[in-house]
């Protein structure tokens, strides 16, 4: 008796005809048609996914022993830090997880930028990207206070007192927020049960994100769409073992954090337990906030500040009606070519600026650095698209492919393909 | 991409080849990764080393008199500490081990005759028996009786009648001088 044939194909199929999900799980990630020029750059959408169940697992895991009290939170932690088996590696793969989850997610966007992904018909799922972008940094923000270090106090202090910058409603709604006259008990219940929460919702966003993914296929270095069969490669086996490369490169570099460096991305104050009547002496953000934190104090007026702020993250929204030209990758647009890479250098500049205290020359650099950020969306972007002569795309990406071949300096594989073809 | 592998099919007998061989071993390598992986989460629910610590707990005796009870904690489960009467030591060696669901004499549940001591946490749900106060009810055996389910435990902490399947539990102690014990 063949017992695939017999018991697993039957069942099998009594499932899938009266709920889809074999064939659906076939559709979409194993003979799902992919461009079959894709780039490691194309890695990273896989990579997050695997790390935000990465960060829900080890995030269950350490609510078994979490205390969202301020009396018991920072005890709750040291306990599982020191007496919970493995507790420290479960907390240190959550808070090096959550830096890994910004440099795959900074990647992936970057990547989008270069090779136009966002632009049509892209537009929702660049758009719930940034949505998903926002609600990352929401969650990392109140996970940082759980722990309930100077740090995660004062951190929370700051980053709430925003809101106050509103006119009218602000104080209100800072109040509102804390549910008392500071950061208490009540906020940290509050922090625990959203910081909970967002995980699950962040995944509803991902599964939009793949829809609309899905239905147009992924962009790819061309930018060229894929036309004939001949321009793509089934998902697997290629692009789950391309994958999975990936995985084991991300691992080993993830992991070195975890094992040999956990507090890199940390801060020591935060394992002082918080104290509210005393401030330390340079409060930074993590390192994932440190640009929009430049941004933020750039500007001397607090609404304008904060305003600055908000819009620099907002202005991502729109970017695919900034940006109206119509070749998408940067690999034919050589003006916009330097301007990215202008951007790049500037994203990090503001970073750099963000860590350092406000005193010149810093402020002034923060200034400029700040002032082209927003330059480059509003005018730069805008202007290059309108009179950039951006070079004439391959006719398809079998023809772009073949046209790269042929220029290498090893004629063979490009007769090897052509062979195939 | 499938036209290739059923090419390759008719080619290649069945016997395996290069390619089960690599699948094989991703499987296995994904496998055992998985499960290192897994096991500090599955462990992490395990009892901490703190509770482990709550190892032991001493106790004096000098002001239990003949006939009371007193229940301590110890790793945070109530121990049953009995002054028994000259009474229930005689009941508790007379009857016949034969007769017992989990047998065991007397003399191996105590060290000293009018001291019983015992986990008192009843081995078939985990209720707690009654009989510690002098108005609790003590069961058919004149010992403890637990409510749950009806189980009857004797004199010496040992299942009688009812649903539990053994004797109340004997934890490690110690008499470290005439009035005191150490349990655990
Ligand atoms: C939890 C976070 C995220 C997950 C799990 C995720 C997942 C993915 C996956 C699996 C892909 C396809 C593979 C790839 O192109 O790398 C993808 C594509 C894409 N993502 Fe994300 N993503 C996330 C966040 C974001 C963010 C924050 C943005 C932008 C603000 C974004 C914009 C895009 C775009 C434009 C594409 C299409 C790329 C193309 O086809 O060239 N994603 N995403
Ligand atoms: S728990 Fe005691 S009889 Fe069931």
């Amino acid at each position: 008796m063949n017992f695939y044939k017999n018991i697993v194909l039957p069942i099998h199929d009594w499932v899938d005809y009266r709920l889809p999900v074999f064939s659906y799980v076939r559709k979409n990630l194993v003979d799902y048609p992919t461009p079959k020029n894709l780039n490691y750059w194309w890695n990273f959408g896989a990579l997050l996914g695997i790390t935000l169940m990465t960060m829900i697992i080890t995030g269950i895991f350490l609510a078994f022993n979490y205390t969202p009290h301020t009396e018991l939170a920072f005890a709750s932690v040291e306990h599982l830090m020191r007496d919970v088996n493995y507790g420290w590696l479960i907390r240190f793969m959550h808070s090096s997880g959550a830096s890994m989850f910004f440099i795959l997610v900074y990647i992936h966007m970057f990547r989008s930028l270069y090779f136009g992904s966002f632009k049509a018909p892209r537009e929702l799922l660049w758009i719930i990207g940034v949505a998903i972008y926002l609600a990352m940094m929401a969650t990392a923000f109140m996970g940082y206070v759980l722990p309930w270090g100077q740090m995660s106090y004062w951190g929370a202090t700051v980053i709430t007192s925003l809101f106050s910058a509103i006119p009218i409603v602000g104080d209100s709604l800072v109040t509102w927020i804390w549910g008392g006259f500071v950061i208490g008990d009540n906020t940290l219940m509050r922090f625990f049960v959203v910081h909970y929460l967002m995980p699950m919702i962040i995944v509803l966003l991902v599964f939009f994100h793949l829809w609309a993914l899905h239905s147009h296929h992924s962009n790819n270095p061309l930018g060229v769409d894929m036309k004939t069969p001949a321009d793509s490669i089934p998902f697997h086996p290629y692009y789950t073992i391309k994958d999975l490369l990936g995985l084991g490169v991300f691992l080993t570099f993830y992991l070195t954090f975890v094992f040999f460096a956990p507090d890199y991305f940390g801060h020591p104050d935060n394992y002082v337990e918080a104290n509210p009547l005393v401030t330390p002496a340079h409060i930074v953000p993590e390192w994932y906030f440190l640009p929009f934190y430049a941004i933020l104090r750039s500007i001397d007026d607090k609404l304008l500040g904060v305003i600055a702020m908000f819009s620099a993250v907002s202005i991502l929204f729109v970017l695919p009606w900034l940006d109206r030209g119509r070749v998408r990758s940067a690999k034919f647009r050589p003006i916009y070519r330097q301007f990215f890479w202008l951007f790049v250098a500037d994203c990090f500049l503001l970073g750099y600026i963000g860590a350092q205290s406000a005193v010149e020359p810093f402020v002034t650099i923060g200034r400029l650095a700040a002032a082209y950020y927003f330059a480059h969306f509003l005018i730069i972007i805008p202007l290059v698209a309108k009179f950039e002569r951006p070079l004439e795309p391959p006719e398809s990406i079998s023809a772009g492919v073949l046209e790269a071949q042929l220029k290498s300096k090893t004629a063979e594989p490009a007769a090897q393909l052509q062979g195939a073809e | 991409m499938n036209d290739q592998a059923d090419d390759n099919k008719e080619i290649v007998d069945e016997s395996p080849n290069r390619r089960d061989f690599l699948q094989i071993a991703t499987y296995t390598v994904g496998g055992v990764g998985a499960g290192m992986a897994v096991w500090p989460l599955v462990d992490s629910i395990n009892p901490p080393a703190d509770v482990l610590s709550l190892a032991s707990s001493e106790i004096d005796i000098s002001s239990i008199k003949v006939g009371q009870s007193v229940t301590v904690m110890w790793r945070g489960r109530p121990v049953f500490v009995r002054h028994r009467t000259d009474t229930e030591i005689k009941e508790a060696r007379a009857v016949p081990l034969d007769s017992l669901p989990d047998p065991a004499s007397d003399e191996e549940r105590t060290q000293k005759a009018e001291w019983l001591i015992m986990v008192g946490v009843c081995t078939h749900l985990g209720c707690i028996p009654n009989g510690q106060r002098e108005t609790d009810p003590k069961g058919d055996f004149n010992g403890w009786f637990c409510p749950c389910h009806g189980s009857h435990y004797d004199s010496a902490g040992r299942i009688r009648k009812g649903p539990a399947p053994t004797n109340l539990e004997v934890p490690p102690y110690q008499f470290l001088d005439d009035t005191t014990v150490k349990i655990g």
